[in-house]
């Protein structure tokens, strides 16, 4: 072990995070393989090790011959000191050497709040922020995940995104990478080649003019550059690879346990939803394949805990069928099935039942909306009468907790609807007391509101965020309402949210602001500890622009949207009409009942798997 | 079913393992080559392992013991290599036995603490470090478990202690009592910069070497 490190770890909270030789990190020869790539997630080691998509091209990258793909994480703060002290530049943990020496730097950027901590991780790694001033070839600094649907915040920082799923890309991109490197290619030639690998988007190659209003004016492609960049997916679930044999951290993570992934996409189309959108269309993996993975990755990892994850997971077809058939086989591993996210459905309610067996803890409903009318207007298909069958079906059972969320300042929200989010709460608690079947314990219901972040590429992509004043009036309006003591209200005084909203929409003179803020510390903002909205203002300020005109603005349907020039799959108009359809009130059928028309359907040729 | 023991080594990259995330490691270890762990009874059942000597996080080791109960009945015949093949680096198990003697009998442990001076070892300091732990009473402040200070005399505990010098390190080998109550020997150099500031050193390293019953005899 590396000497300097030594006499730091034992300083250091969980030093265990900064060392590497877990079992199945993957080692290799340095001196056999022709590309090291360091593939970093902004954010610590206990939130990165828990993302599957990390774990999925950490496999695809590794399985390719004469390239070995390390990880990397953000330290700690305690940690991120110590090795500024101690000058030892950020290192990839299975090899322990410096990433700035790697071929390629890929980052995995799940969320717009990392992106200061993308920043601090090339300078903490001594390599120049802006791929204007990386002159060679390497390091390459590249990124995707789903924060790159708009990434042009940080367009100056990246020589290239990868948009959509990697797994094929990313096979595509090194091969390139290899030959130029072989060839002896300069930095700009390879990218220009770059550009025409189906969901590569090069920052670099499109200049970007504005209106006086700040609004933008074209997005113009050069060198032959694409004028749109469509994303990249899998399309048949059954060849993609599944990690069954993947990393078993030796200190304990966020998600702590197997990841199975039943499907992508999701056939709800809930307008808010971002997720919903630019995983379209919804691609299923067989049961027998699931069922195979399930038990390989269990015997090889002697995990105890599994979650059948994806983003609807109640959804799956044949979900019932899949438990029946893992059901010995979880009895004679002593392994608990979870499911992460739950409809309040009866099907899903008898399916968490089934699962959850003796341990009877919580329920966790998202309705989003107090009224029916809103959540016509969001299209979140739940009625009030399915949520409180589900909760009347739980309380029987023995549960004794229910935690709702919600959303304040969603489009068309009024106070109504506000308000009656606490009648929501005081229907669940009648629920309760009709159906209870062990009133001894007492009841907790807890609701929880979140500040309304409209996201690009969504029906809400149009939509203003309400001021902080105005979410903060709705919080105290509906914390009047409620007042039974069995009912908890949370909420978060998160001007997070705010920048959330801030940086989402963003536009490439963004990258200035992102330059400065960091230059300031910021670092690992998705955290409470670190985010600081008064340095975020002061940066904006210096740069000379205005954070509500991205967050609190209306857009008007003909704008040029920053991310005009990249394609989901899914078209404008169709965003658009979901847009109309909300101030409306009209609802649209999910994808399983009727195809609505989106335009998904082309990235994978075929109709939708529904 | 069978009550078996580990004998193991903690070292490198492993050795920053704390003592609970080592027994969740052992967890998920033995399932993986098919021993199926005993669990507690009651209501919320806990799989049978323990680890005897916990060893403080950053220190290395060539004998720490694990406790266990599984289901088989088995001697503990093949379990080393079967579990080799997939732990974490740095850790490497020596042997797996049925468990003979219980683990209250262990005593003694023989560790080696190295000193590093990075500027060079001060003159005289194996002297002073000799005078020091031949006195009567060397007291550290230390933590309890509820997170007090309170002072420790550390000569009851130290059985026995020599000192050699090697370039810009000061080696000891020391003998101290391993439980109820035992001494970390890392205390020894937190004694001397408390005792003789002069002679502080930039870093202390411990490993474990050997573990002994009451007489002296090996542990295992
Ligand atoms: S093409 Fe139709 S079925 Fe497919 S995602 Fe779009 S709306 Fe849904």
């Amino acid at each position: 072990m590396d000497k300097k490190l030594e006499r730091i770890l034992p300083r250091v909270q969980k030093p265990a995070r900064y060392v590497g030789g877990e079992y199945n990190a993957i080692m290799k020869d340095k001196t056999q393989v022709d590309t090291r790539v360091a593939f970093c997630f902004p954010d610590t080691y206990e939130i990165g090790m828990s993302n599957l998509g990390m774990r999925i091209l950490y496999g695809v990258m590794n399985n390719m011959e004469g390239v070995w793909c390390e990880r990397c994480f953000h330290p700690w703060g305690d940690m991120e000191e110590e090795m500024r002290k101690a000058q030892i530049p950020l290192y990839a943990l299975e090899s322990g050497d410096s990433i700035g020496e790697f071929d390629v730097i890929a980052f995995s950027v799940g969320y717009e709040m990392a992106f200061p901590a993308l920043l601090n991780m090339l300078d903490l790694a001594g390599v120049p922020l802006r791929s204007a001033q990386r002159d060679a070839l390497t390091p390459l600094v590249i990124a995707g995940g789903t924060a790159m649907y708009n990434c042009e915040p940080i367009a100056d920082f990246l020589d290239l995104a990868l948009l959509g799923e990697g797994e094929e890309q990313i096979v595509e991109l090194l091969e390139l990478y290899r030959q130029a490197k072989r060839e002896g290619w300069d930095k700009a030639a390879f990218l220009r080649r770059a550009c025409h690998i189906g969901g590569v988007y090069v920052p670099s190659l499109y200049d970007v003019s504005y209106h006086e209003d700040g609004t933008v004016a074209a997005i113009t492609p050069r060198d032959g550059a694409p004028a749109r960049v469509r994303k990249r997916i899998v399309t048949d679930m059954d060849k993609a690879y599944y990690p069954s044999k993947t990393i078993v951290p030796s200190t304990e993570i966020v998600q702590d346990r197997i990841t199975l992934e039943l499907f992508r996409g999701c056939i709800r189309g809930c307008r808010f939803c971002q997720a919903g959108y630019v995983y379209r269309p919804v691609r299923n993996r067989s049961r027998e394949l699931c069922a195979q993975y399930a038990r390989e990755s269990v015997e090889d990892s002697g995990y105890q805990e599994m979650t059948l994850s994806s983003l609807s997971t109640s959804d799956y077809r044949g979900l019932v069928e899949l438990c029946d058939e893992l059901e010995p086989f979880c009895e004679q591993k002593h392994l608990n099935l979870s499911l992460p996210s739950l409809r309040a459905d009866n099907f899903s309610m008898a399916l968490m039942e089934r699962l959850q067996k003796g341990r009877k803890t919580g329920l966790t409903f998202a309705p989003e909306a107090g009224t029916q009318r809103l959540r016509d207007a969001i299209n979140k298909n739940l009625t009030e009468d399915d949520l409180l069958a589900s909760c009347r079906r739980a309380f029987a059972g023995g549960y004794s907790a229910v935690k709702l969320y919600f959303m304040l300042g969603l489009p068309t929200e009024t106070d109504e609807d506000v308000a009656a989010i606490a009648d929501v709460a005081a229907h669940v608690m009648h629920a309760w007391r009709e159906s209870a079947s062990n009133k001894n314990r007492g009841v907790r219901i807890t609701v929880s509101t979140s500040w309304f972040v409209p996201k690009p590429h969504t029906a809400f992509q149009w939509e203003p965020q309400i001021s902080i004043e105005e979410y903060e009036r709705r919080v105290a309006l509906l914390r009047e309402r409620i007042n039974t003591k069995t009912v908890t209200y949370n909420w978060h005084p998160s001007p997070t949210s705010f920048m959330e909203a801030v940086l989402s929409r963003g536009d490439r003179r963004m990258c200035a602001v992102l330059e400065a803020v960091h230059r300031k510390g910021a670092r690992l903002d998705a955290w409470e500890e670190y985010f600081s909205l008064p340095r975020w203002l002061e940066a904006f300020a210096e740069c000379g622009l205005d954070p509500h005109f991205y967050a609190n603005r209306s857009r008007a349907h003909g704008e040029l949207m920053p991310w005009a020039h990249i394609d989901v799959g899914v078209s404008e108009s169709f965003l658009m009409r979901e847009h109309d359809r909300c101030h409306e009130g009209v609802t649209t059928p999910d994808c399983r009942s009727q195809c609505s028309g989106c335009g998904a359907n082309c990235l994978i040729g075929r109709a939708c798997d529904g | 079913m069978a009550k078996l023991r580990l004998l193991f080594v903690k070292e490198a990259q492993a050795s920053y393992i704390s003592h609970l995330d080592l027994m969740r490691t052992f967890q998920r270890v033995f399932p993986r080559g098919g021993l199926e762990l005993r669990h507690s009874q009651g209501f919320h059942p806990h799989p049978l392992i323990s680890i005897v000597l916990p060893l403080p996080v950053g220190q290395s080791s060539d004998c720490e013991l694990l406790d266990f109960e599984v289901e088989q009945d088995i001697d503990g015949t093949g379990i080393a290599e079967m579990l080799n093949e997939g732990l974490p680096a740095g850790l490497r198990v020596r042997s797996c036995y049925r468990v003979q003697r219980p683990a209250r009998e262990l005593a003694l442990l023989r560790a080696r603490l190295e000193l590093d001076y990075d500027g060079g070892v001060p003159p005289g300091t194996t002297d002073a470090l000799r005078e020091l732990f031949s006195r009567e009473e060397v007291l550290v402040e230390k933590r309890t478990k509820h997170k007090e200070l309170t002072q420790l005399n550390v000569i009851p505990l130290l059985r026995s202690v020599e000192w050699t010098q090697e370039d810009a390190l000061v080696r000891a080998d020391v003998v101290v009592a391993a439980q109820n109550p035992g001494l970390n020997p890392a205390l020894l150099a937190s004694a001397l910069t408390a005792a003789l500031p002069q002679y502080a050193p930039d870093f202390a390293r411990v490993r474990r070497i050997e573990l002994y019953d009451a007489e002296g005899t090996v542990f295992r």
